[in-house]
């Protein structure tokens, strides 16, 4: 394989050669800044931050480990020594932390190489990557659709080869739902898996670190470099986090709940259609589909919006223009500083949330809001551990729809805050989801669209979820790039 | 609707937010619209919920020592908007207290 | 119609602990400003606070002093509120499940002790400072550091218990012993270890229901409460005089123009939002860990003068002073434990004390000069009578300051004890002969006049003869010298 080549490659391949001695880690890194990947990068607009200076001297500190040379764009919530990090936010401008996240710190150590920083709704708070302070992230698939957010920029990036692995935080499926819309995996794990120190908070109790990759053992490598108890974050556990090495092991006497009264309305037939293969091939597999029954998810989302727009309205009220970032100049007293600095430093949707959150926790509302949702939220927990009682993980769509067009949903909140109805449970219950990709859609008068199934398991399910993804993508059901210049990855059915 | 105007004002001023006049009602509007949607709560049960806490009950509490993640002035300062002579500077406080 | 005031207090202690409440910069106070942070401390986007454990050990350790109930599972909380001190534009503290619950404060007040109940007792972190603005160019700025932010400190809040000022100063003294007692805060009002702010209202003597009430904020030194609340006593006694009303307020008082200043009204009441902290687990505080914490806890303050009284006899008075330190009372039991326990009580309470606070001396800086096997020795030549009250005076200063025993020191200086009749014959007979008018006085009857000699010669021995002796001496010389009958 030439250079050039090489952004084809899944990160264990590419990490194998860079230990060889057969590729240099500055070779690693840019395969997928040049050639297509400039191309590609110059439509899609997945970066927010890119640095040749900062990328050279990442790929000259390379340590040696499972990810030796592995470029990683991660996303611009996720604090970087080596990179500004603005969370999209007008507020955040120029905004350059003093220290590495602890996802951060660990990528280096496995041996990965911070490529960059991928574009994102405006503090993750979207399902589109349009609210974002640079311009929205396009989807690969098709310029004229989004990818999915509010992690679209590492989702749209993995898709196109830019890098085969994307850090991206989901705390309502802003990891799972852009994997569907560009068609990679996409983890959510436990929470409590993987620090969130360093990740810039938006609802502490729902935020994860998440993963992007083409292939599941790069999920799986990049899971197991990142996972586990950290002493700067009181929320991670504190037992050994679950042993992912087989994540090639297969499905079979496996059971995968099937709540299909979840679907009877309002989801695309692209969507039913994947869930409808992915469930015939995981039977294949040697696995057992259970039907089930399960809340439906209009409940998840009314107590997503309570606790996230809380949480997030006191974790977004240290933003206030006197320490760093933007600052409203013209200030007379230092009131009048916080309300003009954050009036024109944060854009309407994040303002909107704020409002709610703000409301959801003011006197008198607390109970009937906040505490109610936080009541609320053990009960979808009860529901998840019933249905886990039954099956070793449950499969369902990952969005209701194909990736929708830019300026689609802008308009109305309510209707984007609903295209996260079936990844929200998995925050609210803490439990790990995984998006996979199920190839392309027929077209439909456009370019053909990814499709995807997402997967979710008890507390620490996360070998058994990878293991059912590799069973799908081992049978060549996984998505392809789209762009009809390309051609197809060259991806191992067996490594 | 859910939400009055005036209500609008009044969580706007507490989390330092400046709704335009002209803004407030479409903004009452779309924040009533989820707080309606969010009406569905009253019809889960409930019974025996009690709140959820995420954070593991083992976690352990720091020990009282020093560590290394601590930043030099110049450092602490860098990103400030204004600074000078080591402190931040801000335009004057003119309430004179802290809650 | 005569009004009784109603006054609940709200102190802050700081913690001495080496690390910040929640993240690992130095708690200390004096580094060159906005160096002892992190991005823990300095609110910047992204990381995580972590609890301090010996901070909660602090406040586990006050509670059970206190006889509060310490709460197995409690729970932070962020109270939202924008300042410029305020890293995170919220506070981690603690609201509907304290740490510490109930509980009261024992006051020595004259010679009795008065209980005070108290509300809570919590763990919290502290705020920057901000300055007052200053002219800076052509505009106003005010300067802000962060090294103070996230310093651990407990809150105490008490129940509307007081009735007048000098209550409330009684109280915090006792409280500021009480934390130094444990060792957890310097208490030093003066460098806001131990801080206070007053919920203030009057009411008609003798009534039960309260009046509405004000909030006096920063009353920071002893003298702050005292003036302060007396301050703020009278206006409210003015306002209801002259038929007026009493607004909800906070108010600013400032000692050096005793003047109060309304800051807010009830307008502006604040809407603190407050919710579970997410990123904290349940503080647990188990039985084990509470076993531990009375294990290691000193018998205290009030206890302690109990048992001065029952096992050394002590007047409650002498009690209550020698427990006012911990050292103190420590030293004085060393010392009660080679007997003369009054004498020991005596010689600390009035010479030792007087001399401390002339030198502005620690105890610990007198007793590494005088240990308290020397005081014992010096105390036994004082009982036994070898040494005169006003040479033992001054003894004790040569003992605070020189190395040696009570001979040595005497030696040392030329003085010695003048006790034999030899040398005290001559001083006697000088006093009696210099005195005809008191003697004749003292012969016809009046023995009171014995006295007015006896200070004579101690005089003239430069303080250095044994007064019994020389009474004995006078009045065998002064019977010799009598008309016979």
């Amino acid at each position: 394989m030439s250079a050039s080549e090489l952004w084809r490659l899944s990160a264990r391949a590419l990490a194998e050669r860079v230990r060889g001695g057969k590729v240099t880690p500055a070779a690693a890194v840019e395969s997928g800044w040049e050639g297509p990947g400039a191309a590609w990068e110059a439509d899609v607009r997945a970066v927010a931050h890119a640095d040749t200076a900062a990328r050279a001297r990442g790929a000259e500190a390379v340590r040696s480990g499972p990810l030796q040379g592995v470029p990683v764009l991660v996303k611009d919530n996720l604090c970087t020594t080596d990179y500004l990090t603005t969370c999209a936010s007008k507020i955040l401008a120029g905004y350059q932390p003093p220290y590495d996240a602890t996802v951060i710190r660990r990528l280096r150590a496995a041996g990965a190489v911070v490529t960059g920083k991928g574009n994102m709704d405006e503090f993750a708070m979207g399902s589109s990557t349009e609210y974002s302070c640079y311009g929205p992230t396009r989807n690969p698939y098709d310029l004229a659709r989004v990818p999915g957010g509010s992690s679209g920029g590492p989702a749209a990036a993995v898709a196109y080869g830019l890098c085969p692995v994307g850090l991206g935080s989901d705390t309502g499926g802003s990891v799972r739902q852009p994997a569907a819309f560009c068609g990679v995996f996409g983890l959510k794990p436990t929470y409590g898996r993987l620090s969130r120190y360093g990740l810039v908070a938006f609802g502490s109790s729902l935020d994860q670190v998440g993963i992007f990759a083409r292939h599941a053992g790069d999920v799986a490598d990049t899971y197991a470099a990142l996972a586990g108890h950290d002493r700067f974050d009181a929320t991670t556990r504190g037992t050994p986090a679950p042993d992912v090495s087989r994540w090639d092991a297969g499905v079979q006497g496996m059971t995968f709940g099937w709540p299909a009264n979840l679907w009877k309305e309002g989801v695309d037939a692209a969507v039913v259609e994947a869930l409808d293969e992915a469930a015939a091939a995981l039977e294949r597999a040697g696995a057992r589909r259970v039907a089930i029954e399960f809340l439906p998810g209009e409940f998840s989302v009314a107590t997503y919006y309570l606790v996230a727009t809380a949480e997030a309205s006191s974790n977004l009220a240290r933003f206030d223009g006197v320490r760093y970032g933007f600052r409203h100049e013209d200030s007379p007293d230092v009131r009048a500083l916080y309300t003009r600095t954050r009036s024109e430093g944060f854009g309407p949707e994040v303002q909107r949330r704020i409002l709610l959150g703000t409301y959801a926790l003011s006197a008198g509302y607390y109970d009937a809001y906040y505490l109610t949702a936080q009541r609320a939220r053990t009960r979808i927990r009860r529901e998840y551990e019933a249905a886990f009682a039954r099956c070793d993980f449950m499969m369902l769509p990952a969005s209701p729809t194909l990736a929708f067009k830019l300026g689609e949903k802008t308009e109305n909140p309510l209707a984007m805050y609903l295209s996260d109805i079936f990844t929200i449970g998995a925050n609210l219950a803490g439990i790990p989801g995984l998006t996979v990709p199920m190839g392309l859609a027929k077209a439909n008068g456009g370019p053909a669209l990814p499709r995807a199934v997402q997967l979710l398991g008890p507390d620490d399910a996360e070998p058994r979820l990878l293991a059912a993804g590799r069973a799908l993508e081992a049978r060549g059901e996984v998505a392809r790039i789209g762009r009809e210049h390309e051609t197809e990855f060259a991806w191992p059915t067996r490594r | 609707m859910t939400i009055t105007r005036d209500e609008v004002k009044k969580i706007a001023e507490l989390a330092r937010l400046e709704i335009p006049e002209a803004r407030i009602e479409r903004m009452a509007g779309e924040l009533s619209a989820v707080l309606d949607f969010a009406g569905a709560l009253q019809r889960l049960d409930l019974e025996g919920c009690e709140p959820s806490v995420f954070a593991p009950a083992d976690a352990p509490l720091r020990e009282d020592a020093l560590d290394d993640r601590r930043l030099s002035q110049s450092a602490a300062l860098a990103a400030a908007p204004e600074a000078e002579q080591g402190f931040f500077l801000v335009p004057p406080i003119v309430e004179n207290l802290a809650p | 119609m005569a009004h009784e005031a109603v006054i609940g207090l709200e102190c802050h202690i700081q913690l001495n602990t080496r690390s910040k409440m929640f993240c690992g910069c130095p708690a200390e106070f004096g580094a060159a400003p906005n160096s002892n942070v992190c991005p823990v401390c300095l609110g910047l986007p992204g990381p995580l606070p972590i609890t301090n454990r010996a901070a909660v050990d602090a406040a586990v350790r006050l509670g059970l002093a206190l006889g509060c109930e310490v709460r197995g599972e409690s729970v932070f909380a962020r109270k939202h509120y924008f300042y410029p001190d305020m890293p995170k534009n919220f506070q981690i503290t603690q609201y509907d499940r304290p740490l510490c619950e109930g509980g009261a404060l024992p006051v020595r007040i004259g010679d009795t002790w008065r209980s005070f109940d108290l509300i809570r007792v919590h763990a919290e972190e502290d705020t920057g400072k901000s300055f007052h603005p200053e002219r800076h160019g052509d505009r106003q700025i005010s300067r802000v550091d962060f090294n103070r932010a996230g310093v651990p400190l407990l809150e105490l809040v008490t129940q509307p218990v007081f009735r007048d000022p000098a209550e409330c100063a009684a109280f915090l003294i006792a409280l500021r012993r009480l934390v130094r007692w444990l060792g957890i805060s310097e208490g030093d009002m003066e460098k806001g270890h131990l801080r206070c702010d007053a919920n203030v209202s009057i009411r008609p003597a003798g009534t039960e229901a309260f009046g509405t009430k004000t909030e006096l904020k920063n009353l920071n030194s002893i003298k702050g409460v005292e003036k302060g609340l007396t301050a703020e006593i009278a206006r409210q006694e003015g306002v209801v005089k002259s038929g007026g009303r009493i607004e909800q307020a906070t108010l600013l008082y400032d000692l050096d123009h005793d003047k109060l200043a309304i800051m807010r009204t009830k307008e502006h009441a604040h809407d603190y939002r407050y919710f579970p902290e997410p990123d904290l687990p349940l503080l647990r505080v188990d039985e084990a860990w509470r076993a531990s914490a009375r294990e290691r806890m000193p018998e205290l303050p009030w206890v302690r003068a109990e048992r001065l009284v029952s096992r050394w006899g002590l007047p409650a008075y002498d009690a209550g002073i020698l427990c006012e330190q911990r050292e103190l009372a420590d030293y004085f039991e060393a010392l009660a434990a080679h007997g003369e326990p009054k004498l020991a009580s005596n010689w600390l309470m009035t010479e030792v004390l007087r001399l401390l606070k002339e030198r502005n001396w620690s105890l610990a800086d007198w007793t590494a000069q005088v240990p308290v096997s020397r005081f014992a020795a010096f105390l036994k030549s004082v009982a036994s009578k070898e040494l005169p009250g006003p040479l033992a005076k001054q003894v004790v200063v040569w003992l605070a300051d020189e190395p040696g025993d009570v001979p040595e020191l005497l030696e040392r200086h030329g003085s010695k004890v003048q006790s034999s009749a030899e040398d005290l014959m001559p001083l006697v007979r000088a006093a009696i002969d210099e005195n005809p008018g008191p003697v004749s006085q003292y012969l016809a009857g009046k023995t009171a006049t014995l006295g007015f000699l006896v200070g004579q010669v101690m005089k003239k021995s430069g303080g250095q003869a044994v007064p019994q002796t020389v009474k004995d001496m006078l009045e065998a010389e002064l019977s010799r010298r009598a008309p016979a009958r």
